[in-house]
């Protein structure tokens, strides 16, 4: 029954409504209830002075993707290869109409969601094993710990891409030595010759570097499930998976999504890992890589920008469906708010 | 206080959470001295008696290190440039909407996150197009520019929460106490945010350090590109010879900033991570 008090009642009381992705409770610190129509020389000073101050970063945030993406919406109607400008030519959606029949749009596309849903469940499942662990930590190796947890969060991707791309490979690698009484791997076995094992390594090498990142924002939130619950649950005998499943859990949930969303956010732009391991042969060509083709290797500005807008939609897609999801789950887990 | 039991199993999950996290740099940390002809050998460390420096020499100061050294050059201006650019808007930016009242405080926020969440190859299109018509192309401020949008909104968020927790009231304080205001503001209110400003770079230049998309799209020659980038493009001393060792050893190379700054802030890179990104 302990489940059923809202761990945020301590919190909610204290804690300043910090940065989240749903901003609609922002503080506001009563604008709409103390401000008077006449709003004073004072106020009014604030306010400039709060633009003046935020402005800048503000402008530039804009500059920086949202003129780029009306600029791709503007090309991706046309014919235009940066080879040829003089046969530029305005087609509409044509553009459009050739990458969404062509079965290459179709195959990244899948790989992309496939990689993202295995990424992201194996490193919630892994990320929320090492947000214990630190949690639990002693003093004396917590400091180790996150310092250990912070390596690869830090690591250029680029950098892990190549270790596990080593490491593997038929020439320079080990593991095929080392796992060689495993069924299915031998001294012949090309990891990157065939989809399904250089999506592994390409996985593996996305998780690696990470799960450290998912783990810290868990770890968060493990940190606000108020203690008492734990220990009440424990008093009334509840097993380590009843305190898990029914109290730190349920009480933690708003961090949960958030992490996922943006890891899943993060893991569909994946790009780095496929390029240096693969670059998109066997079937592991990614919706960056394959923009990236178009536009920069092939100069199809046309189309690239197109797919370019069509991997931007999909993102929207995502986001609009989790904070949808979001809106129920932060109602719910704002308490007395 | 601990039984020996959950003792041993402490140290066994610690050398679990280290192997985890450090295997694969240790990895290609062996790698990088590995001779030419140890490469295939099938073995994690480099056989007995041969290892060599010589991959860091190559990189370093022979064939080389035109391409590493001018890739690395790149990386550290470009990457610090872009931090620090980004830490002082977003300071003040982040001191607005922690401190002051003004309209439009959710919008700015609401548009550091859907930035964040902006698909990079999706502006690196329409900037390839535009930087080689207005000439950026392939220089330090193309670079520059589009890192801004890596870097803005995680140092918006980061600071707005870290300020947010800061007793502004000490301000008052100590004008209270006879301080002039920028007296106030230097001694009671700068020692307060300074660590969480710093912080705030650190993540920033992480960010910025690891950019890819960017820096193989919008580069083409050692006037700009950065390491990630170049690290792609690397070709063995000859055109039988994988680049494998060279490549490792460059690798290990940028990644020692990365191993220093995390040994020193590892309490405040988990603070600003956490506090930026859940909170209540």
């Amino acid at each position: 029954m302990t489940s059923a008090i809202p761990a945020r009642t301590t919190t909610a009381a204290s804690a300043e409504p910090g940065p989240h992705l749903d901003t609609g409770e922002d503080k506001g610190n009563g604008r709409t209830g103390k401000a008077p129509k006449q709003y004073s020389e004072r106020v009014r000073a604030e306010r400039r002075l709060g633009w003046i101050l935020a402005g800048p970063a503000f402008v530039i945030m804009l500059l920086v993707t949202l003129y780029p993406i009306l600029q791709a919406i503007y090309e991706s109607l046309f014919r235009f290869r940066l080879t040829a400008p003089g046969e530029r030519e305005f087609i509409g959606l044509g553009n459009y109409a050739v990458i969404l029949t062509d079965p290459v749009w179709w195959s990244g596309l899948w790989t992309t969601v496939l990689i993202t849903v295995v990424t992201v469940l194996v490193e919630l499942v892994l990320g929320f094993a090492l947000a214990l662990v630190m949690h639990k930590a002693l003093k004396s190796v917590r400091g180790l710990l996150r310092t250990a947890i912070l390596v690869p969060y830090g690591i250029i991707t680029v950098v892990s891409a190549f270790a596990w791309f080593y490491a593997f490979d038929i020439n320079s690698g080990y593991i095929n030595n080392w796992f060689g009484w495993l069924p299915g791997i031998d001294q012949d076995l090309n990891w990157f010759a065939q989809g399904p094992t250089a999506l592994f390594v390409i996985m593996a090498s996305e998780i690696w570097k990470t799960t450290p990142f998912i783990s810290l924002l868990l770890l968060a939130g493990l940190a606000q499930v108020p203690d008492e619950l734990t220990e009440a649950a424990k008093v009334d005998g509840a097993t380590w998976w009843e305190q898990m499943r029914k109290v730190i859990i349920p009480n933690m949930k708003a961090a949960i999504m958030v992490a996922v969303l943006f890891r899943a956010l993060d893991a569909f732009r994946i790009f780095d890992n496929v390029f240096i391991m693969t670059n998109g042969a066997y079937g592991t060509e990614v919706l960056s890589l394959l923009a990236y083709r178009q536009s920069i290797s092939r100069l199809e500005i046309g189309l690239g920008s197109a797919v370019s807008v069509l991997l931007f939609i999909c993102v929207l897609l995502i986001c609009f469906v989790a904070i949808k999801l979001f809106k129920v789950d932060l109602a719910g887990s704002q308490g007395g708010k | 206080m601990l039984t020996t039991k959950a003792k041993l199993l402490w140290a066994l999950v610690t050398v679990l959470v280290l192997v985890y996290a450090l295997f694969p740099v240790l990895s290609i940390l062996a790698t990088s001295f590995k001779a030419p002809s140890d490469l295939t050998s099938g073995t994690f460390l480099p056989s007995s008696g041969t290892a060599t420096t010589a991959n860091y020499e190559q990189i370093l100061v022979g064939d080389a290190q035109g391409l590493f050294l001018s890739a690395l050059r790149n990386s550290i201006g470009i990457s610090l440039i872009a931090t620090f650019i980004a830490v002082v808007l977003a300071t003040l930016c982040a001191y607005a909407i922690a401190r002051l009242d003004f309209p439009g405080k959710k919008l700015v926020l609401t548009t550091a996150l859907a930035v964040s969440i902006f698909p990079v190859i999706s502006i690196v299109t329409p900037l390839f197009n535009l930087w080689r018509t207005i000439g950026l192309y392939d220089t330090w401020l193309g670079l520059i520019i589009p890192y801004l949008s890596l870097t803005l909104p995680i140092s918006i968020w980061t600071l707005a929460a870290f300020f947010r927790q800061i007793p502004w009231e000490l301000e008052q304080a100590a004008q209270v106490d006879g301080a002039t205001t920028w007296q106030a503001f230097r001694k009671a209110i700068v020692p307060l945010a300074a660590p969480g400003v710093f912080t705030t770079a650190i993540i920033a230049f992480f960010i910025a350090w690891n950019d890819f998309v960017y820096g193989i799209s919008l580069t083409s020659t050692e006037a700009a590109r950065p390491v990630p980038a170049a690290l792609a493009f690397f070709t063995g001393a000859s055109q039988f010879e994988a680049p494998t060792g060279a490549i490792s050893a460059a690798a290990i190379i940028v990644t020692i900033p990365i191993v220093l700054l995390v040994l020193l802030f590892q309490r405040q890179i988990v603070s600003g991570l956490t506090s930026g990104a859940v909170k209540g």
